[in-house]
């Protein structure tokens, strides 16, 4: 039996629908992320889980147990919010027995948790202080130890990572990571950014106007996307998408012509893209060498040159307003203005028609001679 | 600043303010409190004699009656109008017209000149024909001359201005707590901490500033009862609602003995300061125990 289970939630503010008819299961340990930009429903998910807005169709049950009609403290859940939300006149301990002393844990057990929660989260030494005497960081550990110490089902992350500046951050997500593991309980966690889904996340939650874009593992999200959006939202630099008319197949792989004539054999089979002509060609700019361009199947002027340090990325344009970036080593000698050919492998590129994306099956499954 | 002729030029900036401040504050303080030690009236008579006005306050029972009067006034007024100030504010903390439209008709009479209200209140408590008078008619009761009773006149001029001053506490209860941050209280929620219990141990201690400062601000400003016992009953019957300042008034302004008048206006000063400063204290040293 999963642990948790959304079935059909829809949420609607006056006509503007935020969540419209949306089901997830979520293991009992697992750590998932729901990612999306602003405003697409996600925070609003996370706090009718917790409580916080009403649920106005559908189901939550937690460990077999329906929570969405009960007050947010009966859920068996723990909030971690964006902003900490610490109870400014209380010291760092009373803000985390707060909670504790509500539904009536005895003082001693109250210390032990407070006292384990502060040494797994190096807080010890703050106990005694106000929120206000602590840092920004440290305020962060707080509330995840008052989220701790109620030893709930169910941790729930509002964006906590956003406050904090982005050395912190990056250790913080690491330390969050490490805490999962020992406390092993599921947790949702809520982000705009994509470098902590793909970090923290065993399963990733795309979503957008309030719907589920995909559902699946970090590498399947970048590797596979499902859509379009998720193609353009997960990966730095973005992937490149030009719109394509679909060819014959040539040995059962489809087969693609750009908006400048020229003409591309994917690793993808061909009988999956069903009656559709036109549809969109998504490539990463990791997929894109620099090749010779005398040989290479696309060819055209460098408008743009980023040097990222590691990488350097080529902004290539190549007529009837069709441009790609592409990615060449740090140390790539390429200027401005300068001719160049570009290769694509086959196995990097993705389709999308409809509301559907297309993949090569393995990168084994490329036909040898178009392989980069 | 840097070098004195800069640092003159530098006042000519605040010059304007100065003038006032020094002209219209510190200037009548201390003609006050000069005259306070003269034997002085109203034709601009004076004659220096010392602390003879302070020791004739010290004897005067008119003046300690009214000190009395106006103790009891405060005791009456402020306590109710922090607790009922902040009681319409927690019940009117909330998005919608009706919530809108009552914050507006509680914050009403506050805008009515005293003229207005002791007007009303007089017809209200009138035995002959007021309202009060017409409901204890209902239930068969004798109606009460309020006004005309030494015990109930005080207490009848304390609800008229509680009526009349609510306003100001309940707007700055508001505003406190829609500075408090939701999140806090939905925190509080996650806590299973019930409604009584996030009011206690969440909201009131949020606003505690507001708390005190609404304490200050009705001390200093009840402390100053005037208009409505003027109006309403003169101070009487037999001083039992005299106030200090319709003292002064009086003492200056119908006997003409200014220099006394002024006496008795230091001594409203010092206890005003005392009661401010009191009350400061005592929230201080709370918060430096917590």
């Amino acid at each position: 039996m999963q642990h948790i289970e959304l079935s059909h939630i829809s949420k609607s503010y006056g006509e503007t629908s935020v969540i419209d008819n949306l089901s997830l299961d979520i293991g009992a340990h697992e750590f998932i992320v729901f990612l999306g930009p602003s405003g697409c429903g996600k925070s609003t998910l996370l706090r009718m889980i917790a409580g916080l807005e009403s649920v106005d169709a559908g189901e939550i049950h937690v460990a077999g147990r329906r929570i969405d009609r009960l007050p947010p403290g009966q859920r068996g859940v723990a909030m971690v919010f964006q902003h900490y939300a610490l109870y400014p006149h209380m010291s760092v301990r009373e803000n985390m027995a707060f909670g504790l002393r509500n539904v009536g844990i005895d003082a001693a057990d109250i210390v032990r948790r407070i006292d384990e929660a502060a040494r797994m989260l190096e807080i010890t030494h703050l106990l005694e202080r106000k929120p206000a005497q602590v840092s920004g960081g440290q305020r962060q550990r707080v509330a995840i130890g008052r989220a701790i110490v109620k030893a709930p089902q169910l941790f729930l992350f509002d964006e906590p990572l956003s406050n904090l500046d982005a050395a912190l951050r990056a250790r913080t997500r690491i330390e969050l990571a490490q805490l999962h593991q020992r406390v092993n309980a599921a947790t949702l966690f809520v982000t705009h950014d994509q470098v902590e889904a793909m970090t923290l996340a065993h399963r990733i939650v795309v979503l957008n106007g309030g719907c589920i874009e995909q559902i699946g593992t970090p590498r399947e999200i970048y590797a596979r996307p499902a859509s379009r959006f998720v193609a353009g939202f997960v990966g730095t630099p973005t992937m490149n998408f030009a719109e394509a008319m679909l060819l014959p197949p040539v040995n059962g792989r489809a087969c693609v012509r750009l908006g400048n004539g020229a003409t591309l054999v994917t690793a993808i089979a061909a009988q999956q893209l069903d009656a559709t002509t036109t549809c969109t060609l998504g490539v990463r700019p990791q997929s894109i060498a620099v090749a010779d361009p005398g040989s290479a199947p696309l060819r055209g002027p460098v408008r743009i040159v980023e040097h990222l340090g590691d990488r350097t990325l080529l902004h290539v344009e190549l007529g009837a307003g069709l441009s790609l970036v592409a990615e060449d080593s740090g140390a790539s000698r390429v200027a401005v203005g300068e001719l160049v050919g570009l290769q694509i492998a086959s196995s990097g590129m993705h389709l999308f028609a409809g509301k559907r994306g297309y993949h090569a099956e393995s990168p084994a499954d490329a036909p040898p001679g178009l392989r980069a | 600043m840097i070098g004195g002729e800069r640092s003159w030029r530098h006042l000519l900036y605040v010059a304007p303010f100065l003038v006032f401040f020094l002209g219209l504050l510190v200037y009548p303080l201390l003609a006050g409190l000069s005259l306070s030690f003269d034997k002085a009236d109203l034709f601009g008579a004076h004659q220096f004699i010392g602390v003879e006005n302070y020791r004739r306050l010290l004897h005067d029972e008119v003046f300690l009656g009214a000190v009395r009067n106006t103790l009891y006034f405060l005791a009456l007024t402020v306590p109710a109008l922090t607790v009922i100030g902040l009681a319409l504010a927690l019940a009117l903390n909330r998005a919608g017209s009706l919530a809108m439209v009552l914050r507006g008709v509680f914050f009403a009479s506050s805008v009515l000149s005293v003229t207005i209200v002791t007007l009303l209140w007089r017809v209200m408590l009138s035995p002959g024909s007021g309202l009060l008078a017409g409901i204890a008619r209902i239930f068969g009761r004798e109606p009460v001359a309020f006004l005309n009773d030494p015990r109930l006149a005080l207490p009848a001029i304390a609800v008229t201005t509680i009526w009349w001053c609510l306003g100001l506490p309940m707007m700055l209860f508001l505003a406190a707590l829609q500075q408090l941050p939701p999140e806090l209280l939905e925190a509080a929620a996650l806590d299973s901490a019930g409604r009584w219990r996030t009011l206690w141990s969440i909201t009131l201690p949020s606003i505690r500033r507001t708390f005190v400062l609404v304490l200050i601000i009705e001390i200093v400003l009840q402390f100053q009862l005037f208009g409505q016992a003027q109006l309403m009953t003169r101070g009487g019957p037999n001083n039992s609602s005299r106030p200090i300042v319709l003292f002064i008034y009086e003492t200056g302004f119908n006997r003409w003995d200014v220099g006394y008048a002024s006496a008795a206006s230091q001594a409203l000063f010092l206890l005003i300061l005392a009661a401010a400063m009191g009350q400061y204290w005592v929230t201080r040293r709370d918060q430096g125990a917590s």
